[in-house]
């Protein structure tokens, strides 16, 4: 008898456009989809069974590698829990210092999510474009603390080394070689007929839905919702800034598609340079390291922090029991809430459309299986 | 905008059994804590209430509490009898902008927490995980797997103080 | 012409269309090898970087030293595939495209055979690369080939029917199906080549011309999806079916792949080129006929042909660099809702002109 059955097809843990080890199981008629099921744990390196057995500055290094495209904030978060939990006030210097190597951050980890995806759409000149600019802010942090990718560099109560004298200089010519780029990109990839047509109205995540499922970050604030960390939460020095928030809004197709959640990392790029030019006109002087404990040993008791990753709302939840080592960390990592919409977004589409979706909601495997 | 305080009155009232205290004055947090088998009723008045509209799941989390009698056993390890296991819920509202921690807790042998995925679809993959790494049943939950370890793991959970781990797993030897 | 002069050298048919045929074999190898390197070098440069510079003077040798990589590498059959079809998959391909090199005019003195049905055989042998693929993705007995294969059969047929259709507008035109002669019909002048409407006499070559631009450009675009260059590269997406239908190949099989799929570039170039550009005429008269050496202008002629193949083999590595891919139900709109109403139109309306 001749019938029809639903094909499932893997694509597998390596695969070119996957972003890092992660399984997904399609299970299709003919070309359409039926549903997507993501295995994860691939990467699962027991980083919250360590954070038991070691002091919390040892901690540091660890957290770094959890978002390895985005370790200034890792840190940032780590750092800002403990000491919320342990009353320190850092030096004024230190907190600018932490804003503004934290979007450059966010600058170098949308370049990669930006060029990542015009890859897998299949254009792939501005992959190239996006990465040699990021180069120049990965020598900066070079310039800083001797390391590229994972940084160890913003501690508990302070930071590990003063900036280098010319770094403010360089920032800002980098600001001036980066904001004419940017229209570059746009004119080669963003505006670009097909580059739309693949991803406006695909993948749209309703605003409601995106609420239930706790999706934070770029993937809410494209669906309409105006929710930043930043600003609805203040941590840092943040409100001393002036800087927009893009919100979607459907420009080249429904509030909330694939498009929107592309542009809004865009527009989110320009941002950060309005505040890197307003931080580095205002760095006062001071001692980095005039607030850094001898000893870390919060009191009995716990808190839950969050600061604005580029990918979402990072959150650390520290209980501690008054001891040198934490007894209970646990990271709410921004990628693995947005990898759990995945099966909504993608239902009724083609398998095309699973590596443009997938792409769009920028997902990291080093913070969702820690 | 709502204190941690009136968000209980507001509970306490409406559910006088089920909700059972609030711990105030220990850094940084003020914690309810409510029975485990009820948590579902509550969140359903949490996110459906117009003072409250709690619409946001931020985090769900396991822990091992690590109270109870610690036993010395002969190979020099230890193992933990009669502690208790609790699951932390931290929820927000978008709209109305407060926040409020929650709290159950279990004992070890019998570790069943009524699932609230059916409230916020974020607890969905939150309980699995808890599922995975401290052992924690969820009653009612869609499809209570493990997540980050493998499938067919059997040798405990790891996240809970007196895990030991394996000798060899499917003939490899775990270091 | 060469055949007649190797016929009266030999004296077998045989033997003599032998050697006749082996011509296009020896301008396609070193073409291929030149073609690899120029397409790294063209995407290294368009991307900011340099492309391979260490093998050689710039790296000009890189192509001789993959080659020989490819040589060596043991050919891996997985157990469960079909070992005859696998096998004769990449021979069919290559021998498709090869084979639509027997009508094309490389100079006015050589012409693999010189068939009245010139470009009617062309459009039909090509299809026998669809054949291939499909037998290559079936026998690797892998989801992934197969999904490629069957794109790349679709995209493949449906993309001739426009291609058919601007060709016969062209024939409208000239009047012939040889390309020879319509090669020696766009004579003398870059004024006469047919994208400027051709060797039309009177007021009707200029109300020609722009409907005959519209042809070029349909032409190409189809030419594009029949070798599966990006946009229209879906059967080879690399970042969907990690290489689609030839995902099993490794070794000689694999170059057989490559080889093929540049030969088939420059045949779908050239045949552009002798339809609208003129051949392997030259834009501006000869070297030959100034300098009074009657013998140098077959050569020129074949520069001029090479020249102007290349050109745009480079754009279509060109498009391939910057543009995004399409999806496969986005191809199928462009080719049936807009290449084929545009290209039916084009066609009524230029017979309509040469009519009147």
């Amino acid at each position: 008898m001749l019938k029809t059955e639903q094909m499932v097809l893997n694509m597998g843990p390596q695969h070119p456009s996957t972003h890092g080890v992660l399984r997904l199981e399609l299970e299709l008629d003919g070309e359409v989809i039926n549903s997507v099921t993501p295995h994860i744990g691939y990467l699962h390196r027991c980083f919250e069974k360590h954070c038991e057995a070691m002091t919390y500055p040892q901690i540091i290094p660890y957290v770094d590698r959890m978002d390895y495209l985005a370790a200034m904030y890792n840190e940032f978060g780590f750092a800002l829990a403990v000491e919320r939990l342990m009353d320190i006030k850092v030096p004024e210097r230190v907190e600018y210092i932490r804003v503004i190597m934290g979007e450059l951050q966010r600058i170098a980890s949308h370049l990669v999510a930006v060029g990542t995806y015009g890859l897998d759409i299949g254009a792939f000149t501005p992959f190239l474009y996006c990465f040699r600019d990021r180069e120049k802010i990965l020598t900066l942090f070079e310039m800083t603390c001797g390391a590229r990718l994972l940084y160890n560099y913003i501690w508990i109560g302070g930071l590990s080394h003063d900036i280098h004298p010319d770094f403010i200089r360089y920032t800002k010519e980098f600001i001036d070689y980066f904001k004419p780029n940017l229209k570059e990109l746009n004119d080669l990839l963003t505006y670009n007929k097909i580059f739309i047509d693949r991803t406006a109205n695909v993948g749209i995540l309703p605003l409601e839905t995106a609420i239930n499922y706790g999706v934070t970050g770029p993937n809410l604030r494209a669906s309409g919702l105006r929710w930043d960390l930043r600003l609805d939460d203040p941590y840092s020095i943040y409100d001393k800034f002036e800087f927009d928030i893009p919100v979607g809004q459907g420009w080249h197709g429904t509030i909330g598609d694939c498009w929107d959640r592309y542009y809004i990392r865009i527009l989110e790029m320009e941002e950060s340079l309005k505040i890197l030019e307003q931080a580095i006109a205002q760095i006062p002087e001071g001692d980095i390291s005039s607030a850094i404990p001898k000893r870390v040993k919060p009191p009995e008791g716990q808190i839950y922090t969050r600061v604005e990753n580029p990918r979402g709302e990072l959150g650390y939840f520290i209980i501690s029991k008054g001891q040198l080592q934490p007894h209970r960390v646990k990271v709410r990592a921004p990628s693995f809430v947005s990898l759990s919409v995945l099966n909504e977004l993608c239902k009724g589409h083609l398998v095309a459309d699973v590596v443009a979706i997938l792409g769009s909601i920028d997902i990291v495997l080093g913070e969702i299986d820690r | 905008m709502k204190s941690a305080q009136d968000i209980f009155e507001i509970l306490k009232e409406k559910f006088p059994e089920e909700v059972i205290s609030i711990t105030t004055g220990k850094p940084k947090e003020d914690i309810i804590d409510i029975h485990p088998l009820s948590i579902n009723k509550i969140s359903f008045f949490l996110r459906d209430s117009e003072v409250l509209l709690f619409d946001n799941l931020i985090l769900l989390s396991g822990v091992d509490n690590a109270d109870g009698k610690k036993k010395t056993l002969p190979d020099g390890s230890f193992e933990y009898e009669n502690n208790t296991l609790s699951v932390f819920y931290h929820v927000e509202s978008t709209s109305l902008k407060h926040k409020i921690t929650l709290r159950v807790t279990v004992p070890v042998d019998k570790p069943e927490v009524e699932s609230v995925s059916e409230i916020w679809m974020c607890a969905d993959w939150h309980e699995r995980e808890a599922f995975d790494m401290i052992g924690i049943n969820f009653l009612n939950h869609p499809n209570l797997i493990r997540i980050l370890m493998p499938y067919d793991w059997e040798y405990g959970y790891p996240l809970r103080k007196d895990y030991k781990n394996p000798e060899f797993y499917a003939g490899m030897k775990v270091s | 012409m060469i055949y007649e002069f190797l016929y009266n050298l030999i004296g077998s048919h045989i033997v003599a269309s032998f050697i006749s045929a082996v011509f296009p074999l020896a301008f396609l190898v070193p073409f291929a090898l030149f073609a690899v390197y120029l397409e790294r070098k063209v995407s290294g440069h368009m991307q900011d970087r340099l492309g391979p510079m260490r093998v050689g003077w710039h790296g000009w040798l890189q192509t001789v030293a993959d080659i020989i990589k490819l040589v060596q590498k043991e050919d891996i059959t997985a157990s469960a595939t079909d070992k005859k079809l696998f096998n004769f998959a990449p021979v069919l391909v290559f021998a498709g495209s090869y084979a639509a090199f027997a009508a094309i005019p490389f100079t006015s003195i050589y012409i693999g055979s010189n068939i009245d049905l010139g470009i009617l055989y062309i459009v039909a042998v090509s299809s026998f690369v669809v054949a291939g693929i499909l037998m290559a993705g079936w026998a690797s007995n892998n989801k992934y080939s197969l999904l490629g294969a069957m794109r790349s059969a679709a995209q493949i047929v449906s993309y001739e029917i426009p291609t058919v259709l601007v060709i016969l507008s062209i024939i409208v035109i000239s009047g012939t199906l040889n390309l020879m002669t319509l090669s020696e019909q766009q004579s003398s002048s870059f004024y006469n080549w047919m994208i400027f409407g051709g060797a039309v006499a009177g007021w009707k070559k200029f109300v020609l011309i722009p409907f005959v631009m519209i042809g070029f450009l349909v032409i190409y675009i189809s030419s594009l999806a029949e070798v599966n260059r990006t946009p229209f590269d879906i059967p080879e997406a690399e970042s969907e079916l990690v290489s689609g239908y030839h995902t099993e190949y490794s070794g000689m099989k694999f170059a057989m792949f490559f080889l093929a799929e540049y030969a088939n570039m420059f045949a779908v170039s050239a045949v552009v080129v002798a339809l609208f550009l003129g051949g392997y005429q030259s834009p501006f008269g000869y070297l030959g006929n100034t300098t009074g050496l009657t013998w140098l202008i077959p050569v020129e002629q074949f520069f001029w042909f090479a020249a102007k193949g290349i050109f745009f083999v480079f754009v279509q590595m060109w498009l391939r660099w910057t543009l995004p891919r399409l999806r496969v139900d986005q191809l199928m709109v462009v080719c049936w809702k807009y290449l084929i109403p545009i290209s039916f139109a084009n066609l009524v309306i230029i017979a309509l002109i040469m009519v009147l």
